[in-house]
Formats: structure tokens, C-alpha cells, sequence
């Protein structure tokens, strides 16, 4: 452990504390009982699918700074998941083949 | 419909759906509990975070935290930068959360994006009601997590394990979520949106700071074609309810 139990503690609750009020921002912005505004609402209904397209290129974003290949791997294993996932419709079998793949492409081929 | 075990039912209806983030928190979580005992903390360490933080980039920059004279504050400050996204999520659950009582706070604390991207993804089956199912997603998700925090710092002290690219099931899960929603939705804009103007982002900002100018930009997109988007609303919602049944009579 390179610094104090207590320090490391300390660390903990503070990510935590931090982590929870971003979370939480919205629901102290609009507590339960007040009227959410209407623009408040239309967004809350269309940014679903838009912060899952943000979240796709923030994983490949953090993926590439592990491997350096340009993103070759991550192109290759996200195309199968994405074939696989059109063709079977399987979760966990689109998700777990692909992880495989990427696995092997990081560790064994690149 | 009884109210006699309501949990129990909503956690066995639940289950099916958790799966995926099974699989992807367990890789992540042995990923984390590997990298934070080389670090020189033990399982109790690793559990502890877990159990508390429970934020997957949050939890593997907080790693860095752990170093002799490093400041409170930037740890606050890259603490709130790395989960800035999640700002997002409550916006679209306020009505949902609203009936909840003692479980309220605990699904706000407990909104990774897995857990958020499951609420968009899966229909509420008839025979449970809305909050129990909700619940029962986020302590199953909360569950995998600590468990594969728990396994990676055991394991890391065992056995030799190359952990290189597991994370990659993350991406595997939001890829398979986005298709999911690609095929159910009849305007594809909000989603296009979201991945070029990430996209755009990530080329002008660099990898460490276009996540908060991505948001604005998406927001403003959205602000920008509210009522185009606004007349597709009652397409896309009947849609998106067709498809989701077909899936929930699928997975049971």
C-alpha cells in the first residue's frame, strides 16, 4: 500500500461522494413534486439513444489508448458483434464472442 | 399481481435481462480488483470501492489516486469530469423514479451507464410492477460488480491472468444496445447525433476532454430538431413497444 489505511479511506469516500452527486444532480435540479418543464422532458425522451452512440466512442476512445493499433481490433471485433448481433439477436452471444475475438486479436495476433 | 413477494418475482424476471452486464461486469470488476491489488490493496480494499463508488472509468482512474500527495481536490475535479455523462441519465428517469420511497436514492446512486442503458432496453413485464424491476436491475448490476471486484483481487494473488482486453465487453454490450435501438426506432437522428457529434468532438477535443463538449453539442442538436423529432414521437413509441414485447416473450 503506498500511502495510510486512513488516507485510502478517505480516498474511497471521497470518489464515492463525488460519483453520487453527479448522479444525482438531476434529481436535486428537479426535486419530486415539481413540475418537470416540457424542453426537460423532450430531452429526457431523445437522449437515450444519442448517449449510447456517445458511449460507443468513449469506449473506443479508452480501448485504443491500451493497445496502439490504430483500431483495427476494436473495428474487426465491433463489426462481428454488431453481424452477429443482427443475424441471432443473442446478447450474450454477440457480446461474449466478440469480447473473445478482441482478446485473441490484443494478445495473440497484434 | 399479488403483492406477497413482488421481489422475489421481479428479480427472478429481471435476471434474463442482466445478463450481458453480467458477463461485462464480471470481466471489468476482475479487471479493477487485478490492477488495484497490484497496487497493493487487498480484497476488502477492492470490495469496499465497489460496494461504495460503483463507477467502472470512474474506479480505474481513481487507481491513480492512490499515490503519496495527490491533491483532493484534482481528485474531485477528474472524479466529476470522468462521470460528467452521467448528468445525462437522471434527465430521462425523473418521472420513473418519481413513486419510488426508500429505493429512490439507492437508484440514483446506482446508475452506471449498464444499468441506464438496461432502463432504455428492456419493457417491464405484466406480472411485476415498474419500481420492484427497475430495483431489481440495479442490485443484480451492483452485484456483478462486487463480485468480479472480489474475484480479480483473489484471483490477481493466484493465478497469472492476462486481463488485456476484456474491457473490450463494455463496447460489445453499448454495440449491441445500439443496434437493439437502431432496429427499433424509426428516426435514427438522436443516435446519429449522439455517435458524430462524439465523434467530431473526440478529433477537436482530444480523448481526455470531449466528453462535456459532446453532451452540449448533442444537446443542442436535439433542442435544434425538437419538432421534427416531437411529430416521429408516436411512430417511434409504438415501435419501440412492438419490439420489446417480441424480445421479453423471447428471453423467458
Amino acid at each position: 500500500m503506498p500511502i495510510s489505511p486512513i488516507r485510502s479511506l478517505l480516498i474511497i469516500l471521497v470518489v464515492a461522494i463525488t460519483t453520487f452527486i453527479t448522479r444525482a444532480i438531476p434529481f436535486l435540479l428537479f426535486p419530486r413534486g415539481r413540475k418537470i418543464p416540457k424542453v426537460v422532458q423532450y430531452l429526457g425522451k431523445v437522449l437515450p439513444p444519442a448517449v449510447i452512440g456517445m458511449l460507443l466512442i468513449y469506449c473506443v476512445k479508452s480501448v485504443e489508448i491500451n493497445t496502439h493499433q490504430n483500431g483495427l481490433p476494436e473495428l474487426i471485433a465491433g463489426a462481428v458483434v454488431v453481424l452477429l448481433h443482427v443475424w441471432k439477436r443473442n446478447n450474450l452471444l454477440s457480446i461474449g464472442a466478440g469480447t473473445v475475438l478482441y482478446m485473441v486479436l490484443v494478445q495473440k495476433v497484434f | 399481481m399479488a403483492q406477497q413477494g413482488t421481489y422475489k418475482q421481479a428479480f427472478r424476471r429481471a435476471f434474463p435481462y442482466t445478463m450481458p452486464v453480467l458477463m461485462g461486469y464480471l470481466f471489468i470488476g476482475i479487471a479493477f480488483g487485478v490492477m488495484y491489488q497490484e497496487k497493493g490493496y487487498n480484497v476488502l480494499w477492492a470490495s469496499l470501492m465497489s460496494l461504495l463508488v460503483y463507477a467502472g472509468s470512474g474506479q480505474y482512474l481513481a487507481i491513480s489516486f492512490f499515490v503519496p500527495g495527490m491533491q483532493f481536490l484534482s481528485m474531485i475535479f477528474l472524479t466529476f469530469m470522468v462521470n460528467v455523462r452521467h448528468i445525462f441519465y437522471g434527465l430521462s428517469l425523473l418521472t420513473r423514479f418519481e413513486n419510488m420511497k426508500k429505493e429512490r436514492w439507492y437508484m440514483i446512486f446506482s446508475l452506471t451507464d449498464e444499468t441506464y442503458s438496461l432502463y432504455f432496453n428492456t419493457k417491464v413485464p405484466p406480472d411485476v410492477k415498474e419500481e420492484p424491476f427497475l430495483f431489481a436491475i440495479a442490485f443484480l448490476n451492483h452485484s456483478y460488480w462486487i463480485i468480479g471486484s472480489i474475484i480479480g483481487a483473489v484471483a490477481g494473488t493466484l493465478i497469472p491472468f492476462n486481463a488485456k482486453g476484456i474491457d473490450f465487453a463494455m463496447t460489445a454490450l453499448f454495440l449491441v444496445i445500439f443496434v437493439e435501438q437502431w432496429l427499433a426506432v424509426k428516426s435514427h437522428f438522436p443516435a446519429l447525433a449522439g455517435i458524430c457529434a462524439a465523434f467530431a468532438c473526440l478529433l477537436i477535443f482530444g480523448k481526455e476532454r470531449f466528453i462535456l463538449p459532446s453532451m452540449i453539442c448533442i444537446m443542442l442538436l436535439l433542442l435544434l430538431f425538437r419538432k421534427h423529432l416531437e411529430e416521429n414521437d408516436r411512430i417511434i413509441g409504438s415501435e419501440q413497444n412492438k419490439l420489446e414485447e417480441e424480445e421479453s416473450g423471447h428471453a423467458n
